[in-house]
């Protein structure tokens, strides 16, 4: 049985019955958002197709197949519970399947099969909940028909159905009637105040794999008569090897051949460890282009000089550049942000296995966006985008870096050089030097307070390259708009306010990287409110808190936060605290961060308290999980993240020159969870932006010194 | 040809001298619960125990491991500390996206074998060569800390 029924808000569902028995949902809604626009230019599948699928057998295992990546932030245990509580699941029996690559998985947001944007639960709140409800009906259809009695008899408890007289049933012994019974029209979702396991905090799904060695990573992935191969690439953007000379590589134990693709020169062998020897053998004379001047110098250089001009404009209050031309009587207040290029530095290098044969081509990895892959396949060799089929494992860290597809496609051309399966990977120092850089970006801020000290007017001038470009994504009136997020939104009270953007264009390429425009521009604009707070003499959590007055989540996330650090009593001696509040993804947090300035200037942050809106919940422990991860990886970054360009080259190259943050340097961090009714907002990285703004309002407590660059220099904070 | 104690079983390979101890788990013997991070000793991920000792196995060509005691992740849970610290992870739910996860068990259960009630600093001390970028530090602290009381109360052999 096949039924297709047209639901409303334009939705299509489709049941069958499965083959080995039991019952077969998917739900679909259209696409929207800023990504749809991209999806569709390329997309020729029909425009609505399902996006999820859940499993129901005659054993009563519930099985949710999950069309998202996960990457930590939980998605394999999220999603499974949105299906669970409108199914009233036993818990127990709920299981994750990851999904193949398919047009039926495709994220509604996107208008493709990915995961980003913290878009996972936001895009699934509604369609996997109906999942769950159809089936939930379909199932107390079928009890109610085995009966003779009425539907409205029958609820429904941990997986069974029960009736009014005491008789119950199994899911599992349902499954195959369901299957049988007209697919609801439309389906009733519960009233939160009944949800039993949403909002719990549940254990993860995924954690027994993950602590045994058994968990499958795209570096883990073994595909018979597979070779491995290491590429030797670009040295700076745009260089082209003029000769290259392999007898040395080739003669070595292993090795299988040495071939040219797009992306370099790949050493092919039996294993890493010689395709790794035979890489570094290999003799490329380079072309190295015109880019060999580039340094960070350069760049900055031009950076300074675009935001002198006259940017897009982003947003438009007022007119705050005829204000500020203005004479005043209040403070006036002007400086230049500015902070580097940064690698996401995943645990798990990128890496991916590719088999290219007459049929089409096979892919398993670690990746974000196999619909994008499917697409970006099908254009480059040829096949259509069915004839792609990609296998999406867990991913050893994301950030967004695995939206790309740069080890995609090098393992495809290799494997389609040698005829054979193929595992590229890439060594630590690749990975850091691929250049899929969060863009390096300077602002120039203008701004005035009356006499009061209140804002009158700011204007903020931005520099940076464009991601939407990197991704061939459209620019609406010249804007990307991921180059001013967190700008754009700013929520403070202020007449005059003027938002432009400078496209920049060192070649150095930027990409998606976790909490994306907002890790950069909310540091910006939280620093700049700090020091009108200052200007004005003001507490800046009190002076945040009055110009927040029309902006009631972001200011009932930033009173917890202040609350629960104890804002009001004075921190230990030699601590201080800093305050910074952001909105990202459709939610809202606040993190005050507790720290001390030694003499030397080195920097220790001990607490970092967070409190977050992020609308419903769906697993408490994972959206506090999600809040801490984001706080250590922007700690990370404000720290110590630097990626820097010398004569066209990438400087840093491991974890020895570009440092994260380690165990010991870890602060307490708490977060409290702001009860709220509105619709799920993101977790896997708002809870990044606020944290360097708070960190570096904190030293300016400490020592009185203003730091508008990351990472943190604790030269500049050393006592004299 | 060189040969390891691998888990407990005999194992002998035949690779170039220089092969590191990893790349021989995972290529040569399809092993690959142990991660590879960086190649050079700064992550952690790679961590197994060499004569109970914990080491980065990209860092140990197989000519200095040859004729020692390996035990690696899939070995683990066959040590009494090794699964209270593996219960210890499922109970405080640990992992984000768990790539560098058998190395920090690693690294935990080494620890813990040779000090069986750990201080803040011996666990900085220890667990500070394993980098985490989903940044679970706090509840890998908790879960040496939950281990150590478990065994200590004797529940595990």
């Amino acid at each position: 049985m096949n039924v297709v029924a047209p639901q409303s808000r334009r939705q299509f569902l489709k049941v069958s019955a499965l083959a080995g028995g039991g019952l077969l949902i998917a739900i679909a809604v259209p696409a929207a958002g800023r990504f749809a626009e991209a999806a569709e230019a390329t997309d020729t599948a029909a425009p609505f197709a399902p996006n999820a699928f859940l499993r129901i057998t005659p054993d009563g295992r519930v099985t949710v197949v999950v069309g998202y990546s996960e990457m930590g932030q939980g998605v394999l245990t999220a999603v499974p519970m949105l299906v669970a509580e409108e199914l009233d699941a036993d818990w127990s029996m709920v299981h994750y399947e990851q999904a193949p690559s398919d047009p039926v998985y495709k994220n509604p947001i996107f208008g493709f099969q990915g995961t980003g944007g913290s878009t996972t639960v936001r895009a699934s709140w509604q369609p996997m909940r109906e999942a769950g409800a159809t089936a939930r009906a379909m199932l107390v259809a079928a009890a109610a028909q085995r009966w003779g009695a009425a539907p409205a008899d029958c609820r429904t408890e941990a997986g069974r159905v029960l009736h009014t007289d005491g008789r119950s049933l199994g899911y599992g012994e349902l499954a195959n009637e369901a299957a049988r019974q007209p697919v609801p029209a439309q389906v009733k979702l519960k009233d939160p105040q009944q949800f039993r396991i949403l909002g719990q905090p549940h254990e993860r799904l995924d954690t027994p794999v993950k602590i045994d060695g058994s968990g499958r990573f795209g570096i883990d992935v073994r595909v018979p008569g597979a070779y491995t191969a290491v590429l030797a690439r670009p040295p700076v953007p745009g260089a082209k090897p003029v000769h290259w000379n392999a007898d040395r590589a080739r003669a070595m134990r292993g090795v299988k051949t040495v071939v040219e693709v797009p992306g370099g020169i790949a050493a092919v062998a039996d294993g890493y460890w010689n395709a790794k020897k035979a890489r570094d053998a290999l003799e490329v004379k380079w072309d190295l282009g015109g880019n060999t001047a580039w340094s960070d110098q350069k760049i900055h250089e031009q950076f300074a000089a675009n935001v002198e001009q006259p940017g897009v404009v982003a947003r438009k209050v007022g007119d705050a550049p005829a204000v500020l031309g203005e004479k005043h009587d209040g403070r006036r207040l002007e400086a230049v942000y500015e902070v580097p290029y940064l690698a996401h530095a995943c645990m798990e290098p990128m890496n991916a296995t590719a088999s290219v044969h007459a049929d089409g081509i096979d892919i398993w990895g670690s990746v974000q966006a196999p619909g994008a892959i499917q697409q970006a396949l099908s254009a480059a060799f040829h096949f259509k985008p069915e004839q792609i089929r990609v296998t999406t494992t867990l991913l050893g860290g994301g950030f967004g870096r695995r939206f790309g597809m740069d080890f995609i496609f090098d393992a495809a051309f290799v494997s389609k050089a040698i005829g054979a399966p193929v595992h590229v990977m890439y060594p630590r120092e690749d990975d850091m030097r691929a250049q899929f850089y969060r863009p390096a970006a300077l602002l120039k801020f203008s701004a005035v307070l009356d006499r009061q000290g209140q804002p009158v007017a700011l204007r903020m001038n931005t520099a940076c390259a464009s991601i939407a470009k990197s991704a061939s994504m459209p620019l609406r009136g010249g804007l990307d708009s991921f180059a001013v997020e967190g700008l754009t939104a700013c929520p403070y009270r202020m007449p005059n306010l003027q938002i432009e953007w400078n496209e920049s264009e060192p070649p150095y390429g930027v990409w998606f990287w976790r909490s994306v425009g907002h890790s950069q521009n909310i540091f910006f604009i939280e620093g700049i409110i700090d020091e009108m707070a200052n200007a004005a003499g003001r507490d800046p959590y009190e002076y945040r808190r009055e110009l927040l007055t029309q902006a009631p989540r972001y200011r009932n996330v930033l009173e917890l936060a202040a609350e629960k650090a104890g804002w009001s009593t004075p921190p230990a001696p030699g601590r201080h605290r800093g305050i910074a509040v952001g909105e990202s993804f459709g939610s809202y947090v606040a993190e005050v961060v507790e720290a001390s300035v030694a003499d030397d200037g080195s920097v220790k942050v001990h607490r970092v308290v967070c409190a977050v809106d992020c609308g419903r919940v769906v697993n408490p422990r994972i959206v506090e999980r999600q809040m801490e991860s984001a706080i250590v990886y922007g700690l990370s970054a404000a720290l110590y993240g630097r990626i820097s360009i010398e004569q066209g080259r990438v400087r840093e190259s491991n974890f020895n020159d570009y440092p994260v943050l380690r165990m010991r340097e870890t602060p307490t961090v708490e977060v409290h969870i702001l009860p709220s009714t509105e619709n799920p907002g993101g977790v896997g990285e708002p809870g990044l932006p606020p944290l360097a703004p708070a960190l570096v309002n904190a030293i300016h407590a400490a020592t009185g010194k203003r730091l508008r660059s990351l990472p943190i220099d604790p030269k500049s904070l050393k006592k004299a | 040809m060189y040969t390891l104690h691998l888990n407990g079983h005999v194992r002998s390979i035949d690779v170039s001298p220089d092969t590191p101890l990893l790349w021989v788990l995972r290529d040569t013997l399809n092993m690959t619960g142990t991660k590879f991070g960086c190649g050079a000793a700064l992550c952690g991920a790679c961590t197994v125990h060499l004569d109970g000792v914990p080491v980065r196995s990209c860092s140990i060509p197989i000519s200095a491991a040859a004729g020692k005691r390996v035990t690696t992740i899939e070995a683990i849970g066959e040590s009494a500390v090794g699964r209270a610290v593996q219960k210890a992870w499922l109970a405080l739910d640990v992992p984000q996206c768990g790539y560098c996860q058998s190395g920090q068990i690693m690294s935990a259960t080494a620890l813990l074998q040779s000090k069986a009630s750990p201080s803040d600093e011996d666990i900085d001390a220890a667990m500070s060569g394993n980098i985490c970028r989903c940044g679970t530090y706090n509840q890998i602290r908790a879960a040496i800390k939950n281990a150590a009381a478990d065994l200590a109360g004797g529940q595990h052999r």
